[in-house]
């Protein structure tokens, strides 16, 4: 924060001189506030205290903001209204929400103190500007120090739990772009590489066909007939790379059909219980569906098991999948491995995945996120 | 012969009726959508449909519900299904109406006219036609599994060839051997995977594609 001496610029006195008469005038607004606040908590009792209470709290919130936006302005930083939300709840609720955000309180303690010393410091603060050089020198000092600890007591609450959210979401953020953007270089070099290099083949197959067409009708035929193997090759590379993409199933079907499709192609023989009504979002849909690939991939390679099965269910708004195998057990999610891989994919959606795998078998992969589902796309 | 086409691709429809009319075959009826694919398959009953899985209004399976729907409503319907993809999935749907007269090609296989020609004959027939890609499908997660570690690379490749419907000429022209050595290689195959032994080309073929899915 700037000190009152940095910031004291060319039209830094009538600045504080504002702030000074603000000071004044709110803490006198304060004043009208509290008792009509205590009148609506007394009156409670009777109804008509809920709607009052609802009401001047609306006016208590309107005085601390006028503050806040002082500060703002001082300091010069960006000010954003730090209460929960209210939408289309009824009177009751939205009153409920209000008693239990922690804002409420933080502007009721700054009524108090803007009631008492807020009106001392706007007053005294003009009073000391009638007196021209003690106000220029002193008031600043004093209404800058009254309004940063006006800023302090009505500051956002960033708890904790909110520091370690944007901590993880800094995260996940961080790896999904760069997941995405590796993704993106690997379909670059697979096109280039496969179906790009295969259709100037092809082109260059046709063209030297073209000339020899006329001389040497056979070899115009042979270089014809590998063009067309070229481009059956291209077909095939294409394909490739959009099933690692969005698998068509996946597209077609959802995760009902993508799911029963990874079981049939997996080695281990898998049994399959998926109930769910409608579709979740497609990158839910991919994530999942590339999650139980890389699971099965990982039952077929190390478990050593016969069977298995996979089990899908939607409740309460989060998707939950579990995926287990009769094998050898002893799987870990290590750095880099393939079940850490599957956590850092689920990550960006907020999903989790937990791993049962003792030594001896068997093996059950966890997997839950939360997921909307919207009606069957048709 | 009278055939139904559903491709919504317009360059790849043409070419396909040109292909099929030069064959001498009779193109019924030419759609574009999965709505009005149903309706032609019921009103026409053609010998044969060729069908392709993505079609207009979801751009999804609309093709292949569609196809399964009119084989529902007139049983053994033959019907040669054409896709970008083949999916295992849905290769066992089509085939679990039993019968035969079904066909699961990949699209690229049309550029083999004479193959693909044979393909749809051999459906509008009765018989088979399924991708060998499906096949690959099948086999692939079938490797690991005894009887099948039990074959020679030889009759690994007669099983492929007959799980795609070919019958026993076919495969000794693709092979480059006798049609009594591809007897004896199918012989050995059935014992060894202890499936039922039968003369008619048709039912072992489903014999085979169904020990190859369970």
């Amino acid at each position: 924060m700037p000190t009152p001496q940095s910031a004291l610029g060319r039209h830094r006195p009538l600045v504080y001189l504002g702030a000074s008469a603000q000071l004044a005038g709110l803490g006198l607004l304060s004043i009208v506030l509290i008792p009509l606040v205590a009148m609506s908590v007394a009156l409670m009792v009777i109804w008509v205290g809920i709607p009052l209470l609802f009401g001047s709290l609306a006016l208590v919130r309107a005085v601390s903001m006028a503050q806040r936006r002082l500060g703002g302005r001082l300091f010069g930083h960006a000010v954003e209204p730090p209460y929960r939300e209210v939408h289309n709840h009824g009177l009751m609720e939205a009153l409920q929400i209000r008693l239990t955000d922690p804002a409420t309180y933080r502007d009721l303690l700054w009524l108090l103190i803007s009631a008492t010393l807020g009106v001392a410091v706007g007053i005294s603060t003009l009073v000391f500007y009638l007196i021209v050089p003690l106000g220029l020198v002193v008031s600043p000092v004093i209404v800058w120090t009254f309004v940063a600890i006006g800023s302090f007591v009505l500051r956002r609450d960033d708890t904790d739990e909110m520091a370690q959210r944007i901590g993880e979401l800094s995260t996940t953020r961080a790896e999904a772009v760069d997941a995405q953007a590796a993704e993106l270089r690997r379909i670059e070099r697979d096109l280039h590489d496969g179906a790009q290099a295969r259709l100037v083949a092809l082109g260059l197959n046709l063209g030297l066909a073209e000339q020899l067409m006329d001389d040497d009708p056979a070899g115009a035929r042979e270089l014809i007939s590998e063009s067309r193997r070229s481009a059956s090759a291209a077909l095939s590379d294409l394909r490739a790379l959009v099933r690692g993409i969005l698998p068509p199933v996946l597209a077609d079907r959802g995760l009902n059909g993508g799911l029963q499709a990874l079981a049939l192609a997996s080695p281990v023989k898998m049994d399959v219980d998926l109930i769910l009504v409608g579709r979740a979002p497609a990158p839910v849909e991919s994530a999942v569906y590339f999650a139980v690939a890389e699971t099965l991939a990982n039952a077929a390679k190390h478990s050593g098991g016969t069977s298995g099965w996979i089990w899908l269910r939607h409740s309460d708004g989060r998707l939950s999948i579990s995926v287990g195998d009769n094998g050898v057990g002893g799987a870990t999610m290590v750095s880099g491995g393939g079940l850490h891989g599957i956590g850092r994919r689920l990550a960006a959606f907020d999903g989790t995945v937990n791993v049962a795998s003792p030594i001896g078998g068997p093996t059950i992969v966890s997997m839950e996120l939360p997921c909307v589902l919207s009606s069957e796309r048709i | 012969m009278r055939v139904v086409i559903g491709e919504d691709l317009a360059l790849l429809r043409d070419g396909l009726i040109r292909l099929l009319q030069a064959h001498h075959f009779e193109v019924v009826d030419a759609v574009d959508n999965g709505p009005s694919l149903l309706r032609a398959l019921l009103q026409h009953r053609p010998d044969v449909a060729i069908v392709d899985v993505r079609l207009p209004p979801t751009f999804t399976d609309e093709g292949l519900r569609a196809a399964i729907e009119a084989r529902r409503q007139l049983p053994g319907l033959p019907v040669l299904v054409l896709s970008q993809y083949v999916e295992h999935l849905y290769a066992r749907e089509l085939l679990a109406g039993g019968g035969g007269g079904i066909g699961y090609l990949l699209k690229d296989r049309i550029s083999d006219l004479d193959q693909f020609v044979d393909a749809v004959r051999r459906v509008a027939g009765g018989g088979t036609a399924m991708d060998p890609e499906v096949i690959a499908q099948l086999l692939s997660r079938q490797r690991a599994s005894a009887p099948l570690a039990g074959l020679t690379p030889r009759e690994t490749e007669v099983l492929g060839l007959m799980a795609e419907g070919r019958s026993n000429a076919a495969i000794a022209g693709r092979m480059f051997i006798t049609e009594k050595a591809v007897g004896k290689h199918t012989n050995s195959i059935f014992a060894k995977l202890a499936l039922p032994m039968s003369e008619d080309d048709n039912r072992r073929v489903l014999a085979v594609i169904k020990y190859l899915d369970q």
